[in-house]
């Protein structure tokens, strides 16, 4: 497999302080792997730092093409499409809206039309609600038009940052589960960025821990899981 | 009750105008959160930009679209060339930026066509409309060009993809990014369209407040109280509190003894501040929550 992201020596500043402190990692094509670490270790700030919404230093390559000097709006034009943590909903808009938004950068219209449609059945709820408007769902409901939103974009890579975030456990299994379903059937790369270690582990094939802006673990989402150390030193459960 | 329809009717017209500037006034706010000061030279330098066209011999309607269009490509110039770089600036150094547009596009009108008062053709013509006395048929194309501008506006953004990028750009702009929106372009075609949008109502109340370089003062702080009445966020708002205002202040100027016709600003004024202290939103807006 080849790698299809890269990140070399990345480091991120806030102002003056330094969030990022020299990470490294890649993702393979095709992979599912989970960014863990407790608050504060630098899991939003490294996703930012690859869409360019953080002052950074380092390298970051995505299918061999530098994305240091490119504006956050081409490089999700790239095929990279990032749910932000809070999700990011248009809330003044429709349902609708939100997913055509997601198509904006797309000139094919026959292709977006198709793919709403497809939206909708990985998603019936939002079939229920498109001409209502985004900001009147729920938290989970919302959370799925995010993935929606972003799928829209035809990504070849997803970042998640934090989709668990406020949702119910049994709403979290459900999101989790269309995550695997989005990587095996449309072959979307996932990076998923969660505080909840038990469960992102059992939905990625790849883990990396992170502390302090640091890469301090990497390997196979199982063996990690399964790593009492790991466990009770980073994961906290 | 003829003098109060006849009364409402032209506070419609001029409330046309009114609705135009406060709806330029709320493209920009909404874009880069600042009000431009200078929205009302901007139209007036666009005015005569027409009326020197008609001069050279160009037809009235092929100049009024000219004119738009060159409206249009300067407001994205005045963006890019002046406000693109005080984007991250602080709010004084915008006021600062727009109180220099002004003062330079007000001083450039004068100094390229003096400040001697002009007559403008409309061309409507104003004998009655419709032969009722009730109301001229310029007024009645001040209002008929207004609604055309407006629907015109409500399609491009309701219902195309570009005006639905703008929104969103407005908005969230950083969700906006996060779809692969060049935020920094919407703001520019905003821009571009706030002054268009201005050069219409310029156009169109020309005859009546006359040509010269500070026709447009008066009517922008009917813009700016129009603007604040009907919420400074909600464009529809805007539209809404233009033409209240117009109506309200020729009946105040008719009504209310007191007031006649020299007092009429100070009531836009005196408005601008009972909204700002009993309902800061507006009457569409909605309320601005930020976490700190």
């Amino acid at each position: 497999m080849t790698a299809m992201l890269n990140v070399k020596d990345l480091r991120a500043y806030y102002g003056q302080v330094q969030a990022l402190h020299g990470l490294s990692f890649s993702l393979n094509e095709g992979s599912l792997t989970t960014l863990l670490g407790a608050n504060g270790a630098g899991k939003t700030t490294t996703l930012r730092a690859i869409c360019n919404m953080v002052r950074s230093t380092g390298a970051i390559e995505f299918e061999g093409a530098a994305l240091a000097s490119k504006s956050t709006e081409n490089i999700v034009r790239l095929g990279i499409a990032h749910v932000p943590q809070g999700r990011g909903t248009f809330t003044t808009m429709t349902v609708e809206e939100n997913l055509q938004l997601g198509a904006i950068s797309r000139k094919d219209k026959a292709g977006i039309v198709s793919d709403i449609e497809r939206m909708y059945a990985h998603f019936p709820v939002l079939k229920e609600r498109y001409t209502q408007q985004a900001g009147t769902l729920s938290g989970g409901e919302q959370q799925m038009l995010a993935v929606a939103r972003a799928l829209m974009l035809r990504p070849r890579l997803m970042l998640l940052d934090e989709p668990s975030f406020g949702l119910a456990p049994l709403v979290v299994r459900d999101l989790f589960k269309i995550l695997g379903k989005i990587n095996r059937e449309d072959k979307v790369t996932i990076l998923v960025v969660e505080q909840n270690a038990q469960l992102a582990l059992e939905l990625a094939d790849h883990a990396y821990v992170i502390e302090t802006g640091r890469i301090v673990m990497s390997g196979n989402a199982k063996d990690i899981a399964n790593n009492e150390d790991v466990r009770k030193s980073y994961l906290g459960y | 009750m003829e003098l109060f329809i006849n009364k409402v009717l032209a506070g419609i017209s001029t409330g046309a105008i009114y609705a135009c500037m406060a709806l330029a006034v709320v493209m920009i706010y909404q874009a880069i959160d600042h009000l431009n000061f200078a929205q009302g030279e901007m139209a007036m330098f666009s005015t005569f930009i027409s009326w020197q066209l008609m001069q050279w011999g160009v037809p009235y309607w092929w100049a009024f679209l000219l004119t738009i269009a060159i409206s249009f490509a300067g407001g994205i110039l005045i963006e890019r060339l002046l406000f693109k770089p005080l984007a991250k600036a602080p709010v004084l150094t915008n006021v600062a930026g727009f109180t220099a547009l002004f003062a330079i596009v007000n001083s450039v009108a004068g100094l390229i066509w003096d400040f001697t008062i002009k007559q403008y053709p409309t061309p409507f013509g104003s004998s009655p409309f419709l032969g009722s006395q009730l109301i001229s048929t310029h007024q009645a194309g001040m209002i008929g060009v207004t609604l055309l501008m407006l629907l015109g506006l409500y399609f491009f953004f309701q219902f195309t993809r570009i005006g639905l990028a703008m929104r969103a750009a407005a908005a969230l702009p950083e969700s906006a990014r996060l779809v692969g929106i060049n935020t920094s372009w919407m703001i520019a075609l905003g821009w571009g369209m706030a002054s268009a949008i201005g050069a219409v109502a310029g156009i169109l109340i020309a005859p009546v407040v006359f040509l010269e370089p500070n026709m447009m003062g008066g009517v922008l702080v009917y813009g700016f109280a129009a603007a604040v009445l009907g919420g400074l966020t909600s464009p529809l708002g805007a539209v809404v509190g233009g033409f209240l205002m117009g109506v309200f202040e020729n009946l105040a100027g008719t009504y209310i003894p007191a007031v006649g016709n020299e007092l009429k600003l100070p009531i836009a004024l005196a408005l601008i501040i009972i909204v700002l202290v009993f309902k800061p939103a507006g009457l569409f807006g909605r309320a601005i929550v930020k976490r700190v």
